[in-house]
């Protein structure tokens, strides 16, 4: 129904009001009684949104603000004094934690590429040939790897080619190659990580990119195809320019979600390697020089730094893109 | 000039390819090896872990061949049943507020406060924005208020029972913060899908009060989408490490991290277990969304 036909019929029954604003009660032309619609007159129905925001205020809001205000905060050691200060910030860019915020980023843009550029290929090659059931069975297990893989993911591959995983026996034993030395790969390390990350990556490439996939009309390729273009044409011009910006937001998604992953890697590699979820739980949890209890703090703003502009753009690119691919 | 197809298929896009049937054959059957490729590599590294992983868990070392006690022994394990009713009861505790939390939230949004749905649903998204590590730090810092700033206050006994006692009411309470973007999504689709404003004027037309509206129309039709959220919710929590581990509790993924320090076998068959488990959970979900297909239509 249109705006034009609704502020129609309603301009029938009441020609006195106004057409946007129906207001609470309608008398029926035969005057057969009231009829009551969902009234837009002053409305105290904010008062039942309150529990709402009061919650989202004390159990988010404050933990979150909390942390941002103190990684500005500092106790000096001698007067017992609180002051604002930015030296946390600064000791969180240096030594070992401007390590561990160089190997988060590493991480987090090799896996947010590479699970784009598979999960893209791959969700094509799901969505133009499987049926109905396939497409089921392929998106709930894609769903389970992207949001609740976590820590069962790292222990599936120590069981394969960890220490002594099966694959790294196998080549030992019937080969004679170690994994770690002859073939350089670790999994306790970088290498290793990105392993266990794309593991989760691709499946939430698949998962964000597929609707767009399928919003691919098929009428566009119709139409270009009978225009004379080649395929190559038709995706050089029509299909690659409308799924940039999703394919461009998906992959700010994956590198977020891959520079904020705790579980996984942390079940991998005991928490020692440096990352930096992985530094802030070690100072929040007290493995930290005196009169430095606020880093763990400024490390967390530095990730929210980081993060926040990322999200903000890929919201942004998804609102745009929802105008063609319904 | 070829007429367009009606239907949208392979065989109908093929059949419109200018190049004529000869071409558009071979190009079919070259994508098709190509997409057959892709599936398979990407086969291989996706079962490969899961496959090396079960024949890991299954493995008798002493002896040799196959024995399946790290399947069997799984509930005698120590420690597992208490970390295995703490994850249900966290997985239960969630569900229950953030359904009881979010249900009239969000059906006051749609019929009523329709104005502050931005605003309401740029919250609820956040926690997908905030890395948990962040929001679990905060969660450390205002604690500890409890026998620093705020020693004496009613405030400081409330701190105190959400992280003593029996249930970790700290956890739930955040978890419900963490699973709010599932919950918010669920429920927006379900009452986006049933034209909740029509039913509500039509209930209120034929003489309903607000409450039997709501429980015998809003809720029955939001049936499907509520279970979706709870469902979800479940999920999320039962495999929930980064706040458990750091606020030192021990639900069902601490534990199998911990295991996983003496006991490989055990983590590695307890996490495939879990894997499977979520898998089944959320097959069911797509199952109950595509059976309700039949929706209110008006």
């Amino acid at each position: 129904m249109t705006a034009q036909s609704r502020a129609g019929s309603s301009s029938e029954w009441s020609p006195a009001r106004p057409a946007t604003d129906p207001g609470q009660v309608h008398e029926l032309a035969d005057g057969s009684g009231p009829l009551v619609t969902l009234k837009r007159r002053r409305s105290y129905a904010w008062v039942g949104l309150t529990p709402f925001f009061l919650y989202i205020a004390a159990f988010f809001i404050l933990p979150t603000g909390t942390v941002l205000f103190s990684a500005f905060r500092k106790t000096d050691a001698d007067t017992g004094v609180t002051s604002f200060t930015g030296s946390n910030v600064s000791s969180a860019l240096q030594g070992v934690y401007f390590t561990g915020i160089k190997n988060s980023l590493t991480l987090a843009l090799i896996t947010g590429v590479v699970g784009a550029l598979v999960g893209l290929v791959l969700a094509w090659a799901i969505v133009s040939s499987t049926g109905n059931v396939l497409t089921r069975f392929v998106s709930t297990a894609a769903a389970v790897l992207a949001n609740f893989g976590g820590v069962p993911l790292a222990f599936l591959f120590i069981a394969t080619v960890g220490n002594s995983g099966l694959v790294t026996k196998a080549l030992a034993d019937h080969f004679h190659i170690n994994l770690n030395s002859d073939l350089h790969f670790d999994l306790y390390g970088i290498t290793g990580l990105e392993l266990v990350y794309l593991y989760f990556q691709i499946p939430l490439m698949v998962l964000v990119i597929t609707p767009a996939l399928e919003g691919l009309k098929p009428q566009w390729q119709e139409a270009a195809a009978n225009l004379g273009a080649t395929r190559w044409q038709y995706w050089r011009h029509v299909g690659a320019p409308i799924l940039a910006p999703n394919v461009l937001g998906a992959a700010l998604l994956l590198f977020c979600s891959g520079f904020s992953a705790y579980a996984t890697a942390d079940a991998l590699t005991s928490g020692a390697f440096p990352l930096i979820p992985l530094q802030i739980h070690a100072v929040i949890s007290g493995n930290v020089l005196a009169g430095m209890e606020n880093l763990g703090d400024a490390l967390a703003l530095i990730m929210v730094v980081i993060v926040v502009p990322l999200m903000v753009i890929y919201q942004l690119l998804q609102r745009r893109t929802t105008r063609w691919l319904r | 000039m070829v007429a367009l197809t009606p239907t949208a298929g392979a065989g109908g896009l093929a059949a419109t390819q200018a190049g004529g049937p000869a071409t558009s054959s071979r190009r079919r059957r070259r994508t098709g090896i190509g997409r057959g490729l892709v599936l398979l590599i990407c086969g291989i590294y996706f079962i490969g872990p899961l496959v090396g992983a079960f024949w890991f868990s299954i493995q008798d070392k002493v002896h040799g061949g196959v024995q399946f006690s790290a399947y069997a022994h799984v509930f005698s394990a120590v420690g597992f049943s208490d970390a295995f009713m703490l994850s249900l009861k966290l997985g239960i505790g969630t569900v229950l507020i953030s359904l009881l939390l979010m249900v009239p939230t969000m059906l006051l949004l749609h019929l009523r406060a329709p104005k502050f749905r931005p605003v309401v649903e740029t919250l609820c998204l956040m926690p997908l924005v905030i890395p948990p590590v962040v929001l679990v730090a905060g969660v450390g810092v205002v604690l500890a208020w409890g026998p620093n700033q705020l020693a004496g206050t009613p405030l400081q006994t409330f701190l105190n029972a959400i992280q003593s006692g029996k249930t970790p009411w700290v956890l739930i309470l955040e978890y419900v913060v963490l699973t709010l973007p599932f919950t918010y999504r669920s429920l927006d689709a379900g009452i986006r899908s049933v034209d909740i404003h029509t039913l509500t004027e039509a209930g209120l037309n034929l003489g309903a009060g607000w409450g039997t509206v709501t429980m015998r129309i809003l809720l029955p039709s939001l049936r499907t989408s509520v279970l979706n959220a709870a469902f979800l919710s479940f999920a999320l929590v039962f495999g929930e490490y980064t706040v458990a581990s750091i606020l030192q509790y021990q639900p069902f993924a601490v534990f199998i991290v911990a295991a996983g320090q003496t006991e490989g076998q055990l983590s590695t068959s307890l996490s495939l277990l879990s894997l499977l488990i979520t898998w089944l959970l959320l097959l069911l979900i797509s199952l109950l969304g595509g059976r309700n297909s039949t929706k209110v239509d008006i």
